[in-house]
């Protein structure tokens, strides 16, 4: 099963792919023993937001549905970490609180998915009406300030934003809960994107992930070969969007906060700017791209969040008219050809 | 049921049908005919706004304001047509991707530019009674907005010269061409005329709202919806769906308020597609048949 990591569906294969990956592991797990505990801290940030792309490239770049709906998930299960930390009282309860929240998501994907692929929505209704979905979930979170909004003992606070959750912990030696914060969250993220990155790249390579490429290129032609192409998409979408799922409940759980703003536009078109901007056609470079513009977005908002979303916008429109394959693609392409010629292999040709 | 209570309802939904025709018209012609993802259409409509409101504050009369909004608006996008929308006419997606960034770009330019809110210029006063009910007059000119709106993608399209060819251009663009139509100037006019009526939209709803950067958004959803559960025929399903959904929102907004009436108009939307894939204007054109 483990062969399967490696496989014509992903990009880097070779000893050297997998060597320069160990190094950057091991550069990620070094960074939180050289850097101060605020700069880790802010790293987790905004690794956390690298499993919502991951799921869109999944359901875009491989499946070929572009889904709007990634922070509808996010806010869904953001929002149920939320109530359900609250209600639980915290303690090792967050634990189930996340489950839940993540099985939440998956139950919304796998309705929505349902009306969606059974009604034959296809290509670009696909993002309207799961743009439309979002919007409606954001507008309706916003107006939940009175105090009549509220689920047991959380209140959802309207556009302010629900807070008081307690971050995800669990009991630790001694007695004491070990509370999944700065370094400990760090550590927690990066080792669940190694986990996410993995199983996605199986899965992928998979039987399954072939049938979704199929369908990708001709739904018609995959369906006459006899797969039933809705169940196929159905799967994705449900997996994609409970990723993105993932990514909200660790999101409150960093901030002990979660907000409308997160769900609603712009949000809801960053994603879209990541993956399109580091080519969806490739988890590696979904996952490397994600992370240098977060990084740069991060960087950037620090002076003025317009600029950083101007920004934003202004990358997502030359990816699309200078290459629309995503700028990773097409560096990781220039690389290996370059690194190709010097080794004189004409296989990448 | 009273005579007055009968005209409140109609009222209301005209109110609520006004608000989706406004929105969706303009994007019937983009989206419906041409099949550009636009989605800057509310940055069209923000475009038309603003620009009432200035001219207004400089002391131009409101009707003329409006006018020259929605010309603006127009404008724009023929130049946006020409500059980038062109590009994409066979890959659907990235068009969608190319207007997402633009938005995006011009949403967040104005809250730099302008800041995140403009006095307002307030609705024009004006009302009158039936019954013991007071209506506002300008909600009625909105309607008449809407149905002026309609009559004049109707008649663009089904009975001047240029409609002709936009029609034969969005059916089989080769072909036009081969016949000597200017292809690419019939594109640029009917996505100006799309962004026109999309700044109409927005300089008829300048005085009743607040301007932000950031309002197109509250329109989108609107117009896609309403364009989606047209369907392909925009001459055809536009204002059937208008119908469809106003009577819907307006049911449940008085049955449970705003919210609901939102939501419930959304989930009637999804319940639409799943039963009929094609919209209104298929489901009317399979009956015809």
């Amino acid at each position: 099963m483990f062969k399967l990591v490696n496989g014509p569906q992903t990009l880097g294969n070779g000893p050297g792919f997998w060597m320069s990956f160990l190094v950057v592991l091991a550069i990620a797990i070094g960074y939180p023993f050289f850097a101060d505990s605020y700069d880790v801290g802010n790293f987790a940030y905004f690794l956390i937001w690298v499993f919502m792309a991951m799921g869109l490239c999944l359901m875009w770049g491989y499946g070929g549905m572009l889904t709007f709906g990634q922070t509808l998930f996010f806010g869904i299960s953001g929002y149920g970490y939320g109530v359900l930390a609250i209600n639980f009282e915290g303690g090792t309860m967050t634990l189930a609180a996340l489950v839940l929240a993540l099985a939440l998501a998956a139950l919304a994907a796998l309705i929505l998915g349902y009306f969606m692929i059974w009604g034959g929505v296809g290509g670009v209704f696909f993002g309207i009406v799961t743009l439309s979905a979002t919007l409606v979930l954001a507008f309706f979170l916003g107006q939940t300030a009175g105090p009549e909004w509220t689920i047991g003992e959380a209140r959802l606070n309207g556009f302010n934003g629900m807070k008081g959750m307690e971050p995800l912990n669990i009991p630790w030696f001694d007695d004491e809960q070990l509370y999944f914060e700065g370094t400990a969250l760090y550590f927690l993220v990066i080792a669940l994107i190694v986990v996410v990155y993995l199983a996605l790249r199986m899965l992928v390579n998979s039987r399954f992930g072939n049938v979704i490429v199929a369908v990708r290129e001709d739904p018609q032609r995959a369906e006459l070969l006899g797969y039933d192409v809705r169940k196929y998409q159905l799967a994705t979408f449900v997996i994609g969007s409970t990723l993105a799922g993932l990514s909200g409940a660790l999101y409150t759980s960093w901030g002990q906060f979660i907000q409308p703003a997160s769900i609603g536009l712009p949000a809801a078109a960053m994603p879209i700017v990541w993956v399109a901007f580091s080519g969806r056609g490739d988890l590696t470079a979904t996952l490397v791209g994600s992370f240098l513009i977060l990084y740069a977005f991060q960087t950037i908002t620090v002076h003025s969040q317009q600029a950083a979303l101007i920004l934003m916008g202004a990358m997502l429109l030359a990816t699309v008219m200078l290459a629309p394959q995503g700028f990773v693609i097409g560096f990781a392409r220039l690389v290996g050809r370059l690194f190709g010629s010097m080794t004189g292999s004409a296989k990448d040709k | 049921m009273t005579i007055v209570e009968i005209f409140s309802v109609l009222y209301q939904f005209a109110d609520v049908f006004a608000f989706l025709i406004l929105s969706a018209a303009g994007l019937a012609i983009v989206f419906g005919m041409m099949g550009v993802i636009n989605m800057a259409h509310g940055e069209f409509i923000m475009c038309g706004a603003y620009v009432t409101v200035a001219l207004v504050h400089g002391g131009m009369p409101l009707p003329i304001a409006q006018l020259l909004g929605a010309v603006t608006a127009g404008i724009v996008g023929v130049i946006v047509e020409v500059l980038v929308v062109r590009r994409f006419y066979k890959r659907p997606l990235d068009s969608l991707l190319a207007t997402w960034g633009l938005s995006l770009i011009v949403t967040q330019g104005m809250l730099i530019l302008v800041g995140s809110s403009v006095r307002g210029i307030g609705t024009p006063p004006g009302s009158f009674m039936v019954g013991e009910y007071t209506f506002s007059v300008y909600r009625l000119i909105l309607f008449a907005g809407a149905v002026g709106a309609l009559a004049l993608i109707y008649f663009v399209f089904m009975r001047t010269r240029f409609g002709t060819l936009a029609r034969a251009t969005m059916q089989n663009a080769n072909m036009a061409q081969a016949l000597g139509v200017r292809v690419g100037r019939v594109y640029a006019l009917s996505f100006g005329l799309g962004a026109g009526l999309a700044g109409l939209c927005g300089a008829l709803y300048a005085p009743t709202m607040t301007l932000i950067p950031t309002m197109g958004s509250t329109f989108i959803v609107e117009s896609f919806v309403t364009v989606v559960v047209g369907g392909a025929n925009v001459l055809l399903g536009t204002a059937p769906a208008g119908i469809l959904l106003a009577a819907i929102r307006t049911t449940l907004n008085a049955w449970q308020g705003q919210i609901i009436g939102q939501i419930g108009m959304l989930v009637a939307v999804i319940i639409i597609i799943r039963l009929l894939p094609e919209g209104l204007s298929g489901f009317l054109t399979r009956r015809q048949r």
